[in-house]
């Protein structure tokens, strides 16, 4: 399985053995970790929430619309769930291609999609509180109620 | 029966990750005037939402047995 949801420590090498291939020769990994300070605020920790038949489709799906893209990158992505202390790790997306700028470019296109499609949520509990993250700078909002990109099948 | 899956705030509000609900409904606006409804403090905007897995909009029709799901604004990575 490429595409995962798991509530156990990830270990990169896992995900990076997925998309070993002869015809390869770069291998990017981006690793997402808890950081401990948001704008100044104190993270404690996270609880990681996700719809998981659901994530590991969109996860999928973000796997295909690389390979259209890419055609010859190879996909592994795994992600995190449930409590997360600051320094452990919520994602690694590795991508394999036959050359360096495509495995860097794929990588980066997976997390903004993760960002954008994939239904996970983050709760962050600070020194003085918690909230669930859904308003993050990064994140975009559709205000048609519908990512773009996404088609209705 | 519709089958409902909350996440997040969603199931905070309703207090509950999952409901089955006996509702005569035809889409998916007519679910969220209902829940509105009960749930006045729910907030839609920019909350999407799927049928069995697959995104889907206001007037995506629902039947009995689909499932329906909310997904607030999603913060993974």
């Amino acid at each position: 399985m490429n595409f995962e949801i798991t509530d156990k420590p990830i270990i990169t090498q896992d995900i990076i053995n997925k998309v070993v291939d002869r015809n390869a020769g770069a291998v990017t990994t981006f690793i997402g970790t808890v950081r401990e300070l948001t704008k100044g605020k104190k993270t404690l920790f996270l609880i990681y929430e996700a719809y998981e038949k659901m994530a590991v489709k969109q996860l999928s799906r973000i796997g295909d619309e690389i390979i259209e893209k890419w055609p010859n990158a190879k996909v592994a992505i795994t992600h995190r769930v449930g409590k997360l202390e600051i320094t452990d790790i919520a994602v690694v997306i590795a991508v394999s291609t036959p050359h360096r700028k495509d495995a860097y470019d794929a990588n980066e296109y997976a997390i903004e999609r993760i960002k954008q499609i994939v239904p996970i949520w983050k709760k962050e509990h600070w020194e003085d509180g918690e909230t669930w993250v859904g308003n993050q700078l990064e994140t975009e909002q559709y205000p048609t109620g519908k990512p773009e990109g996404v088609s209705h099948d | 029966m519709i089958n409902l899956l909350l996440f997040a705030n969603f199931q905070e509000v309703i207090g509950s990750k999952a409901l089955s609900l006996e509702l005569n409904v035809n889409n998916i606006l007519e679910l969220k005037n209902y829940l509105l409804s009960k749930y006045p403090e729910l907030d839609f905007n920019f909350v999407m939402v799927a049928v069995n897995e697959e995104y889907a909009t206001d007037e995506t029709v629902i039947k009995s047995g689909d499932v329906v799901a909310f997904i607030p604004p999603v913060s993974g990575g």
